[in-house]
């Protein structure tokens, strides 16, 4: 596809410049930050109708959980906001008028723009199964999700988690968390197949068991049964079985959020079309975070990135673009994270659920099976493509260095000791890792020796 | 909850019930006999004569036989001071002594029984309570509805906890003689230890060490499979049962001042006090080593231990205080105030009280080596009010009092000039850091929420900053509670230490063109 801008008229830079932000999720906030930062001058308004204030999205679990309440899920104090002069509007937004320049908003008066920027997120794919509408049926994305899923789980005997991945795991734990038994319909043979190589699919699947969540694998939704006054009754799953229940918790994905601009002059496909720049088809207007697609996506990425971190990253790279000259979304080495229940997750780089040759890999688990360390490398020069960790702790830059600068497998694993993240006292496994490398590989690898820096060695040296 | 759990929560609040109930039972009666035994030879017959309507007198409880005394005592004082004869004024606290030596009845002659049925098996019944849970569960942090709690979230059973734990504090410093059933209670085990009866300072000690114990093996419950949390908590079990507790009864015995190996001044506020000095130098040479190992604490320990450690060497691992704030005072540890405001007023408290005792312990000092021609006995006044607003009010009533309302460090954090020390030291000469994993942060909060301290974690974490703080005391909840292990407690070189200007992990697109 083309790449409509050339970099020289990219924006309106006149002092005092009105910039609206729809959306006050962590592309919008981070973009308005970091504009602030750099333009003392510019007119910058966040609207919002889910919050008055930005929240962590990735928090709201543990809002359900009782581990925190809302206000602690805010990263900034109230205050905050009106001391940088980002300007609040707790309201939704109508409809968007480009040639005007002017947005319209469902309670207050429409507002003007010189440069808009669209953060208007995602929302819970949802497959036409019959029943979906019913009450105590819903994704979790957005605070009224949460409420919502907070008031319909009051008296629920037992609940069904459609969708094998990171939003159904979580809605497992919040209901477990509450003593609402689950049950966990997933379409493919393990859990997040798409994403995970099986033994960790595995792993992970192994320790939702333990937390006593019912996996039922190979299982698709048929449909979702109504008990007569509108509310669910039970699932249907693809093999005619019906499980009663008092929630059903959609967790199949999610798609942008583009109702606002759909069927306007903005080009959009599955999410709204940006090139590098995050420039949309109509001049001056931005699109960032899980909103946004890529009219040719960074080499080995998705289209659409809806994950907090690449969120993040184009409003920093945004924000940058608006203030000083213009700069594509270059993101290094992927990475991302998540916890199962009580094991966290880390990757860095590209672990494929599947491959074939030249890739190759190599897996080590604990005896115990809760943690496990996977590496998958080019077969033939050993480059290092990618890793996974579950249960145990990496160091981000330790493997942003590794992957920019094209390490082998086996410069990472002699140097495993400096990767580790885990806290102080935990036991330490890269020595068995290596000898599980040495052994599947027959090399004969060391650990490099680190020396010793505490207050002993200054004994026995 | 389990059946076992049921019987042991239950045990529990017969036994603090009957424990409160004491306070109401046994008799006083005061002879002639007993009060020679108790006071001062020169005021034996001034009292004798003061106190004659109380003599012979049966009292059905602490409460009424101390309020005679007062008044008595009163009504005496206050005709020397009209008559301005004030070396005849008694100065001397005789309320709890008297109280002592009078008890009898019931509890004075069942002690053992009561001890049994009140400590013990309060003590006992948390165990049954606490050691059935998590069982049967992975091991993982859930701070499960804490939010939800009366008990955690300012509901109305932790602002009774708030308002009862206030109320022993005003007993124990300021109306002892109000608890001295509470102290005969554990006098047979202060002549096991110590071979004489006991003061309430001694009630105190046991219950604050069995605080720790018991609430210490809930950590090990809560925190199971996080071995720096296991360790942590069972350092500061074994400080507090051995250092604070037992060697210092043991010190005793041998003849030698009460001291509490562990505690460095300016948390220790009276180490240099005369009266201190002089118990220790008049101890001999062993006395000697205790006066001379203080002072190492203080300028050799704190910097070296600190410098390699940090702060948590003592504040989260050793300290008496942070014992009890680590374990007695963990469910309530995501009740501080992480506000900026706080954080400013933490600032302009902390130091100033470093400061004031600083200078009152030069003054004092100074005072001594002038034989006190330079303030004469002023700096006496100078100590009793600091240890009554500090020591007592501040670390004592607020520190432990408001627990449930203000979170477990308030004294820690606003008060102790001894953490305000080390934690100068941390933040400029150390090499404790909380590194922060690059990019990973996804600013959930749960860092900031359950620090102790107020330390607002998450806002460093975010923005890929190290977390260098002087008021850390490296608990390492923060990374604990983190979901992601964005955070690591470590100890490392100096350089890179503190990033102050610093960047997120795995965004190219600005490095590109900086």
């Amino acid at each position: 596809m083309r790449e409509p801008h050339a970099t020289g008229d990219f924006c309106i830079r006149t002092p005092g410049r009105r910039i609206v932000i729809i959306g006050n999720g962590i592309s919008g906030i981070t973009c308005a930050r970091h504009i602030r930062k750099r333009d003392s001058e510019a007119y910058i308004t966040i609207i919002s109708g889910e919050t008055e204030h930005f929240f962590s999205r990735t928090a709201l679990m543990y809002i359900f959980m009782g581990h925190m309440t809302y206000a602690h899920t805010k990263p900034y104090e109230d205050w905050f906001w009106e001391k940088n002069r980002l300007h609040l509007v707790h309201d939704w937004v109508t409809r968007i008028n480009f040639d005007q320049k002017e947005l319209q908003l469902q309670q207050q008066e429409p507002l003007h723009y010189d440069i808009l920027i669209l953060a208007l997120g995602s929302k819970p794919n949802k497959f036409g199964w019959p029943g979906q509408e019913l009450q105590g049926v819903q994704g979790l994305y957005s605070y009224q999700d949460l409420q919502m899923m907070n008031d319909t789980t009051t008296n629920c005997q037992r609940a069904v988690i459609v969708g094998g991945g990171l939003i159904g795991v979580e809605m497992a734990e919040m209901l477990l968390s509450r003593n609402i038994p689950v049950t966990f319909l997933v379409r493919e043979e393990g859990f997040w197949r798409s994403i995970l190589p099986k033994e960790e699919s595995e792993l992970v699947m192994r320790h939702l068991r333990e937390h006593h969540v019912d996996l039922r694998l190979n299982t698709e939704l048929k449909a979702i049964r109504d008990n007569g006054s509108g509310r669910v009754q039970a699932v249907v799953t693809t093999a005619g079985e019906e499980i009663a229940c008092g929630f059903v918790g959609l967790a199949v994905g999610v798609q942008p959020n583009i109702k606002l601009v759909r069927d306007t002059a903005l080009e959009v496909n599955k999410g709204i079309l940006v090139d590098q720049h995050f420039a949309t088809n109509i001049p001056n207007v931005f699109a960032i975070g899980d909103c946004a697609e890529y009219r040719v996506p960074v080499p080995q990425r998705q289209s659409i990135e809806q994950v907090w971190y690449t969120g993040r990253m184009h409003g920093e790279t945004l924000a940058h673009s608006l203030t000083h000259q213009p700069v594509k979304y270059t993101p290094g080495p992927w990475f991302n994270s998540a916890k199962f229940f009580d094991i966290e997750y880390q990757t860095y780089g590209m672990v494929p659920n599947r491959w074939e040759e030249p890739v190759d890999s190599f897996y080590w688990e604990h005896a115990e099976g809760r943690i496990a360390f996977r590496a998958v490398f080019n077969g033939e020069d050993n480059r290092l493509h990618g890793v996974n960790g579950l249960g145990m702790r990496l160091r981000h830059e330790f493997f942003d260095q590794a992957l920019r600068e094209n390490w082998t497998v086996e410069q990472v694993l002699v140097k495993l000791g400096q990767a580790n993240f885990d806290p102080e006292f935990y036991d330490r496994h890269h020595r068995e890792m290596l000898q599980a490398y040495n052994q599947q590989f027959g090399t004969n690898l060391e650990l490099e020796k680190k020396e010793k820096k505490g207050l002993l060695s200054y004994f026995w040296r | 909850m389990k059946a076992i759990q049921k019987i042991g929560l239950g045990g529990f609040l017969l036994a603090l019930l009957l424990f409160n109930a004491l306070l109401f039972m046994g008799q006083f009666r005061l002879t002639e006999a007993q009060l020679q035994e108790a006071v001062k030879q020169e005021h034996v017959e001034v009292l004798r004569q003061e106190l004659q309507p109380m003599l012979g007198k049966t009292y059905t409880s602490s409460f009424s036989f101390a309020t005679d005394f007062n008044r008595l005592l009163d009504n005496y004082n206050e005709e020397q001071q009209r008559s301005q004869q004030w070396d005849r004024v008694i100065w001397d606290d005789y309320a709890f002594a008297l109280a002592r030596v009078a008890s009898q009845g019931f509890v004075e002659n069942n002690k053992l029984l009561l001890l049994f049925l009140t400590v013990i098996m309060g003590a006992a019944g948390a165990l049954l309570y606490i050691l059935p849970q998590h069982r049967g569960e992975p091991a993982g942090i859930r701070n499960n509805g804490v939010m939800f709690s009366s008990n955690k979230s300012r509901g109305m059973v932790g602002i009774t906890i708030g308002v009862y734990l206030t109320a022993i504090y005003v007993l124990l410093y300021w109306y002892p003689e109000y608890i001295v059933n509470w102290a005969l209670l554990v006098d047979p085990l202060s002549y096991t230890l110590a071979g004489g009866p006991a003061s309430q300072w001694f009630l105190y000690g046991t219950i604050y060490t069995l605080a720790i114990l018991v609430m210490g093996v809930r950590m090990f419950r809560k925190y199971k499979g996080n071995n720096y949390q296991l360790l942590r908590t069972a350092s500061v079990m074994f400080f507090q049962l051995s250092f604070a507790f037992l060697i210092p009864e043991i010190l005793v015995v041998l003849n030698l001042p009460w001291y509490d190996l562990k505690n460095i001044w300016p948390l220790d506020y009276d180490f240099f006090f005369e009266y201190s000095v002089a118990s220790m130098l008049g101890s001999g040479s062993a006395g000697l080593f205790l006066f001379i190992w203080g002072i190492l604490l203080i300028i050799v320990a704190v910097p070296l231990f600190t410098y390699f450690y940090g702060k948590r060497w003592y504040c989260s691992w050793v300290c008496g205080c942070g014992g009890l704030a680590e374990t007695a005072g963990d469910p309530y540890r995501h009740l501080s105030d992480k506000s900026l405001k706080a954080w400013k007023v933490e600032r302009w408290m902390v130091y100033p009280i470093l400061v004031i005792i600083t200078v009152i312990t030069l003054l004092t000092i100074a005072n001594y080596f002038t034989e006190f021609a330079l303030l004469k006995q002023s700096t006496d006044m100078l100590h009793q009010w600091y240890g009554f607003l500090i020591g007592a009010a501040f670390a004592g009533v607020v520190g432990v009092g408001f627990y449930p309302l203000m979170g477990n460090r308030v004294w820690c954090r606003f008060g102790c000039p001894l953490a305000a020390y080390i934690g100068i030291v941390q933040r400029f000469k150390s090499r404790f850091r909380i590194t922060t994993n690059g990019g990973q942060c996804i600013s959930c909060g749960n860092c900031s929420t359950y620090c102790e301290m107020g330390i607002d974690v998450r806002w460093y974490a975010q923005r890929g900053q190290n977390i260098v703080r002087a008021s850390c005391v490296g608990c390492g909840i923060c990374a604990s509670v983190c979901p992601r292990g964005v955070l690591k407690l470590e100890n490392g070189p100096e350089q890179g230490r503190i990033t102050d200007i610093p960047f997120l992990t795995g965004n190219e697109s600005i490095k590109v063109l900086n």
